[in-house]
This record gives structure tokens, sequence and C-alpha cells, in this order.
């Protein structure tokens, strides 16, 4: 039925694919799919996938919100700090960390006295032990890194979390780089999670508006120049006429400003840039210099509070009104927040963000080269569809490409993917994932430790490396002897022994 | 022979500025000829604002384009270390002003790729794979360099970095490894030959030879205790990534495993907003670069005469500070070039000049210095490739002494 289902919408979109139905129902493709669509077999799954059929379990998988996961809501049911919003994150755990350290690097005996600059907080901590205020607020992450490996180990809905974890790293932000890691809860859990089986413009949006990605590439700073220079001459205006602060300056005599005052601002190519080259067209898309000028100017005034945990707001006054061009569509002069609206829906429009989109998906799911043919389908249904990426995923995941003798056991796992498909195969009990996430750490993979916007890579150059193999069996072995704290490996006939974990065919998905 | 005549002629500078022991010159001689040149290559990832790490001080257009944000002229308050009355180090970089006076630090100013791309990502892929503007090739020039020679030692490239770096990709052995300590099987002698016999019987080429390189490179490791030696007197390296990377080469350097090519990197240059001048966030990362490097040339001693450290940066950044108190994406940078051998003291470049017509697309610092002139004098000069090697090095670009620099 599900199938016939599936030929239909894609005869719908003339896309059919000739012969007999794409999906096998054999143990090695439910093995594949398990490892594909997820982070691979745990103790019986296999047997559990034929149950269903896999084609059934793929479509399963593709409606994630019918899949019951209380077991999983159980184990994450202690990790308070998952709940909670920006603003409390920011008042109630960052703020009373960044003041008590301040409070101690100005009492007598230290030295340091300013805040430590961007992602040096780690190197600046070393120096103190922690204090109860930073402890708390270091949970925040702590949290997060831990519920992703208990989803990806614990969660029935795998997809799910193969997604969640695909497009964070396609719109990738950094935990190091000042505030966004107060933003980063609501980031996974509001803006991208719900958003993994919807349309990419309405992701691709939610994401301009993100406080984490304003921060990050720092559109939260991008602003009309003239506008800032309008800002500071009202400032110095009002600074002048002030009676407090000194009479009336003399003509023609420009008064400096205050000292508090900022310099003027004005425009920060940064998002621009990565919004053509990562988010969608990609660095072939065909745009120029004068693009990526137009497209900031574009995103003037589309800003957030930083200090205040506030949402994304924008600013009108801080907004370039003037006329531009972006890939040769003009954006009529005397625009606002539409400037930017339009340059998202002329970008996720675009055929080579449908071709961007589909490669990387392809890559994900089906092989470091993916097939041409099979990126063109993706792609096309990308178009067809305007960006729907639960049909994308689906064309993807159903293809017979996918399926291919040459594909299946064809990835390398990256260290997320080794570190939970080793804890889901040997049957693992977690009663504390902190461990875990260290061990992410050195196999060269933080959880939300990623500096560039690029993300991680997902292709077997970059992890195949000697030091990282031997880092991977490292980790195989302690957790199959049980000398990883807070994981215990139960004797279980049917989970997956120490030489079978640390093999080179378990290296691979 | 040109290159030790001059090292020799200003190490006497070197004795008074760095002090070392009057040994150091006698040793140096007598090690010449038998040690292998070790090349150091440092990637500054992210684009460092080179016009504010090497000052141009003496051009006015500095100063116009960046009113905030420009580190003021020698002399002034926190201004930058005087060089040679034109440029100047930014302060945080004093602790390699010793190696310049001493006149083995050189710097090439105003270089990069002639590729025009500010992306990241593509021109660190440019520079580490030293083929500007072609994406398809597979591997890196350090790698090329060594497929080049005859099958080496397992330790002979070595990548302190947890993921190989592109510059080190490719068929010849290398290895990457984080941390040498965590660089052995943590089991009996029986589970660690086990998992290098499944290893070894793998038909998987990646994991296959990925394996294969890592037992070598293990047993090698292991029959040097040397490599457990820790820091010289007086190298204080910075407990930083960087500075832990840096201390990790000279370890594997001082315990003669055969190492000629090592790579470190330093992160965090992509300052967009709030960059600072004198003091911030790039002051505190230049004192993390400059602390490092020096300690790696205090540790290594009397090596250095047989080192080469060349830092690189994919592109530089806008002359004209941004809306935010940063720099946007540039193009010309500065190169550092640091080693016993160097003609330093000097900043080698033509200098195209900061006013808005003498930039790259009206805004960037040009560039006079194709960044593979630098690689390849280095890999000639000091490593001592032949012709053959420096083509097959630098496919598809004409290797010239003549375009050399001169560092070396």
């Amino acid at each position: 039925m599900v199938l016939r289902l599936t030929a239909l919408v894609l005869i719908g979109a003339g896309l059919v694919v000739s012969g007999a139905p794409a999906v096998p129902e054999t143990d090695r493709a439910a093995a594949h799919v398990l490892d594909r669509l997820g982070y691979g077999p745990r103790p019986g799954d296999i047997a559990r996938v034929r149950a269903v059929g896999v084609a059934t379990w793929i479509e399963q998988q593709l409606r994630p919100e019918r899949i019951d996961d209380a077991a999983l809501a159980a184990r994450l049911a202690p990790l308070a700090t998952l709940a909670l919003d920006s603003r409390t994150i920011v008042q109630d755990y960052d703020r009373p960390a960044v003041e008590e350290r301040r409070r101690r690097n100005r009492a007598p005996g230290t030295t340091a006295a300013a805040e430590p600059p961007a992602g040096d907080a780690d190197r600046a901590d070393e120096r103190t032990a922690p204090t109860p205020a930073q402890v708390k607020n270091r949970q925040v992450l702590a949290d997060l890194e831990d519920a992703k490996l208990l989803r990806a180990v614990y969660g029935e809905r795998q997809l799910e979390a193969v997604l969640t974890d695909f497009w964070f790293n396609h719109f990738n932000v950094f935990a190091g780089k000042g505030q966004t890691r107060n933003y980063l809860t609501e980031y996974e859990r509001d803006v991208i999670r719900p958003r993994v089986f919807g349309s990419f413009r309405d992701l691709l949006g939610a994401t301009a508006k993100s406080p984490a990605m304003l921060f990050y590439l720092d559109n939260w700073e991008n602003v009309d120049p003239n506008a800032a220079r309008r800002a500071a001459d009202a400032r110095q205006a009002r600074f002048s006429r002030s009676p407090r602060r000194g009479r009336v300056g003399q003509p023609g005599a420009v008064r400096p400003l205050p000292p508090a005052a900022r310099p003027p601002r004005g425009l920060n190519e940064n998002y621009a840039r990565e919004l053509l080259e990562l988010h969608t067209l990609g660095v072939d898309g065909g745009y120029t210099q004068a693009d990526v000028v137009a497209v900031a100017r574009a995103f003037t005034g589309w800003t957030m509070k930083p200090r205040e945990g506030s949402g994304f707001t924008f600013v009108a006054a801080l907004h370039d009104r003037g006329a531009k061009t972006v890939l040769g569509h003009a954006l009529r002069p005397g625009g606002g927040i539409e400037d930017g609206e339009q340059v998202l829906d002329l970008l996720a429009a675009h055929p080579a963000t449908a071709r961007l989109v589909a490669y990387k998906l392809a890559q994900r799911f089906v092989s470091d080269t993916p097939p041409p043919a099979l990126v063109e389908r993706a792609a096309a249904r990308f178009l067809a569809t305007r960006g729907d990426l639960r049909e994308v995923v689906r064309v993807i995941v159903t293809a017979p490409e996918f399926f291919a003798d040459d594909v299946v056991h064809g990835k390398l796992k990256t260290p997320f993917e080794f570190v939970a498909s080793a804890v889901r195969a040997t049957g693992a009990e977690v009663d504390r994932a902190r461990p875990l996430a260290k061990t992410l750490r050195e196999l060269g993979m933080p959880s939300y430790g990623c500096q560039p916007p690029t993300g991680y890579d997902d292709t077997a150059d970059t992890w195949a490396a000697a030091g990282l193999l031997v880092s991977r069996v490292n980790f195989a072995l302690a957790l199959t002897a049980n000398r990883v704290p807070g994981s215990r490996v139960p004797p279980n006939p049917g989970a997956a022994a120490a030489e079978a974990v640390a093999a080179p065919a378990f290296q691979r998905r | 022979m040109t290159n030790r005549r001059v090292f020799l002629k200003s190490g006497g500078v070197a004795l008074l500025a760095v002090g070392f022991a009057p040994t150091f010159l006698a040793r140096t001689a007598a090690a010449a000829g038998t040690r292998k040149k070790l090349l150091i290559a440092v990637f500054q990832r992210g684009a460092v604002d080179g016009l504010n790490m090497v000052v141009p001080h003496g051009d006015a257009g500095y100063y116009a384009a960046r009113p905030t944000i420009a580190i003021a002229r020698p002399g002034a308050a926190s201004g930058a270390i005087d060089l040679d009355g034109f440029f100047g180090l930014h302060p945080r970089l004093a602790p390699l002003m010793p190696w310049w006076q001493a006149g083995h630090l050189a710097i090439v100013h105003a270089s990069g790729s002639p590729d025009a791309t500010r992306s990241h990502f593509d021109a660190q892929d440019y520079m580490e794979s030293a083929t500007p503007g072609v994406k398809s090739t597979r591997d890196g020039w350090l790698n090329r360099y060594l497929q080049a020679r005859d099958a080496g030692q397992p330790l002979q490239a070595v990548a302190l970095t947890t993921q190989m770096p592109r510059a080190l990709q490719g068929r010849a052995p290398a290895l990457a490894v984080g941390r040498i300590d965590d660089f052995a099987v943590r089991g009996t002698a029986a589970t660690a030959a086990a998992v290098e016999a499944s290893y070894a019987a793998a038909g998987d080429p990646a994991l296959h030879n990925s394996a294969a390189e890592a037992f070598a490179a293990m047993r090698m490791l292991a029959a040097r205790p040397a490599a457990n030696a820790g820091p010289a007197p007086g190298a204080r390296y910075p407990r930083s990534p960087f500075g832990q990377a840096l201390q990790e080469i000279a370890r594997l350097a001082k315990a003669d495993v055969g190492l000629e090519i090592a790579f470190a990197e330093s992160t965090q240059w992509d300052h967009h907003a709030n960059e600072g001048g004198a003091t911030g966030q790039i002051a505190n990362r230049l004192d993390d670069f400059a602390t490092g490097l020096a300690a790696l040339a205090r540790d290594l001693g009397d090596r250095m005469a047989d080192t080469v450290i060349v830092t690189m940066s994919e592109f530089g950044r806008a002359v004209a500070q941004n809306g935010s108190g940063g720099t946007d994406h540039g193009h010309g940078n500065a190169m550092l070039v640091l080693g016993g051998a160097v003609k330093g003291g000097h900043v080698y470049g033509r200098w195209p000049g900061l006013a808005p017509e003498q930039r790259h697309d009206g805004r960037d610092l040009a560039i006079t210095t194709d960044f593979r002139d630098v690689f390849a004098e280095v890999v000639v000069r000091h490593l001592g490739a032949d012709a053959a090697t420096a083509a097959a090095v630098f496919p598809g670009y004409p290797v010239r002494p003549a375009a050399f620099p001169g560092v070396l």
C-alpha cells in the first residue's frame, strides 16, 4: 500500500523509476536502512525491521510524529535545561556565571581583569576552579551534547535524529563563539528539528532569524552605514544638548562622543557570504562579490540583543532602504524586512540550491561520490515540490542506487556515527553520557564544536586518518571491556563482541 | 652552502639576542649534513588580518582605512614594534623580536593566492593543494613533496591535528595525531596484535593503509624513549591547543624519528566583528601565536639550524575595517619564515600600497608574491628538492628561482 502510494507520488512528479519496487525486503536491506537512516542496528533490530517490512519502516521513519518515543523521553527528562528558553539561559545561567567570574577576577591576588575572549572560556577557566554559577552554566551545553547521544542511541525516531544532525551541520553554528552557546538549545529544538521534514524555505528563514545564526555569523551587527551615522549624529546631538554633560558646543566645533559610545557601525558581509556559499547556491553557484554586498545590504537591520537573550527583531531604522540587485533581480528601493525575505525566496527556489541540497543529502545517505543521476532526480524533486525536504529524502532512500551492492557498507562512519552505533550494537546501558561526549572530542568531532561555518566533513578522506583510527579502535576496546565510565555492556549473546566493534567492517555503515 | 654561510654569519647576533650558550654554533656546525631538514608548516585558519599582524605603519592609507582598530605608529603607546621604518610587528608579536634581530625571521608581505575567491573553504583548499583555482587536485603540496622521494619513514610527516590536513593528504605516508601519548592501542599486546591483523587482512584500502601507517609509526615511537623528554629550559609554550601541538612537534623532532614535515594549525582568526587593535581579540590570538612559535624555536635549540617554520593563512582581510569594528574577507596577507638559515631581519616582497586605487578590487591588499614562490623556495633551497621534484610539487606552475622572494 505504502509502496503504491509512493509510486503514485512519483508518477505525479513524472519521475517514475521503471522496473520492480526499489526497496528489497531482505536482512541485508534491513541492516542497510538501520545503518543509513539511523545509527545502526541494536540487538534484534534487523528482525524488527523485517517484521514490519523495510519499505514500511522507511515510511514510518519519514513520519516521526507518529512514532512513540516515550522511552527516550524518560531518559531525557533529567536533562532539565533542554526545555529552557534562551532568555532564561542568558539571565539565569550565563549572566550569573559571567558576573561571578568578573567578581573573582577583580578580587585581590588575581591579574586578569577582563572577560576572556570568545572561545577561550575554557582556557581562562583553567586558571581557577569553576564557580557554582559556572558549573550550573556549563550544564546547558553538557545537556545538549548528552541528549544528542541519547537520541541517537535510544531514540526510535532515528531518521529525525540523523536529519537534525545533518541540517544543524548544514546551517552550522559553533558553541565556542561568544554568546552563540546560549542559543543552541533553542536553535536545535525549535529551529532545526521541527523543520527537517518541512520546506527548505521555511528552514532557511528560521535559521536566518535565529539568534544563534544572527550571532554566529555576525548579522546582528550588520547595519546600514548611513543609518548608523544618523544614529550617531542623533546621539551626538543629545549629548551636546545635555546640560549635565556640558554646555552647547561652539559653532563648527565637533565635540567628542562620550567615551562609552561605540564607533559607528555598518555593513558586515559574513552572513551574506555564507548564506550564498554554504546554505544555498554553493561556492560555484554563480554569484559575485557584488551579490554578496547586495545580500548583506538586504539583511541590514536583522538583529537581536545578545545580552538579553531576545529573539529576532527587525530594526527598520538600521535597514538600508536603497535599491539593490541580487543575482540580476532588482529589489525596489524603500523596502524593509521584505528585502531579506525576497532574497531568501530567490535563493530557496534557485536550481543551484536544489542541486547543493540534493548532492549533500545523497552524499550523507548514499556515497561520498553520489551517482549524478540520483542527484539530478533528487534536485528535480526539490524544485517540483518547492523544496519539500521529506520528498527529497524519500527519493534518495528509496532509490535503486541507495540499495546498490557497492553502496551498502560503503560509507565510513563519522566519529559520532561510530560511537553511537558501537553503543547500539553492544546493547550498552548508558547511565551517564558525559564520557561518551568527551570521547567525541578525542575523535575530532565534539558536538556543537565545529568552528568553521562549513560544518563537519562527511567523507572518508577526512575520517580515515591513522591517528583517528587508533582512537576509534581504543574506544571500541574500552566500551566492550566496560572501561568507559557511565556505560555498561551487559552479557548478551546477540550483542556485538569486542572483535566485531573494533574490526574494520564496523568502521563503515 | 650559501645558506649555511649566511646563517653562521648572522648567528653571532643570535647569541646575544636569544641567549644561547656559545656551544650552539659549534654543535650546529658539527651536526650539519648528518641530520634531516625539517619543515614546519603553520596554518592560521580563518584568514588572519595580516595588516594588523605586520603593520605597514609607513603607509598613510592604513590609518585612513582603520579609524578604531589600527595599530599605532611605533613610539606611541601600544604602538607597533618597528622593523624597518615602514613595517612593524603587532606589539603582541614581541616574543618573535629576538629572532628578527638575530636575522632568523623573515616576512613576505603582500603575498597570497592569485585566485580571487573569498571563501575560507576554497582558499584553504587552494593553498593546501597549492593549485589555486583547481579544485580537482587530489593531494596536498607537502604530500607531493614526500611522494617525489623514496618511500620514507612512518613518522616522516606528522600533523598535530585530529584530522589530516589537506596539505598532507595523498599517497605518501603521513600521520595526523592530536596527542602523541594517545597514539597507542590501549590493551594487551595480544589485543593489539589481533587488531593489527584484522586491519592488515581488510580488503578496504583506506582502512588497510591507515592502519598500516598507524602500527608502523607506533612501533617507531615505542622504540624512541627520547620522545618523552620535556621542553628545553626557557621554552614556555602557551597552554592552548596550538601551544600543545608545537610542543609535540618539538618532542618528535628531538626524538630523531625521521621527522621531515610537521604541520600545526592556529585557529579563530576570522574577526568580522570587534577585532580589536593592540588589545582585544586579535591581540589575544597573536599572543598565543607568537608565544608558541618563540617557545618552539627555543625548544628546538640547535636543531633550528636545520629547521624552517613557515606560516600561512588562506587570504588577508579588507584594508578598511567594516561596520562592526572587524574586517571582512580580503586578499593579500603576510607570511612568516623562521629558521636558522633564513635570511631574516627583512620584509620581502614589493609593497603595492594601500591607497584605494592601489588595492585589489578597490578594497583589499594586492598580491605581489604568489604564495607558491615562498613554498617553492623552501622546497628547493631548504629541503633540497631538484627541479623535477619541485615541478611535481607545484603542478602547472613554473618554479623559477628568479621569482623566489629570497628568504633562503
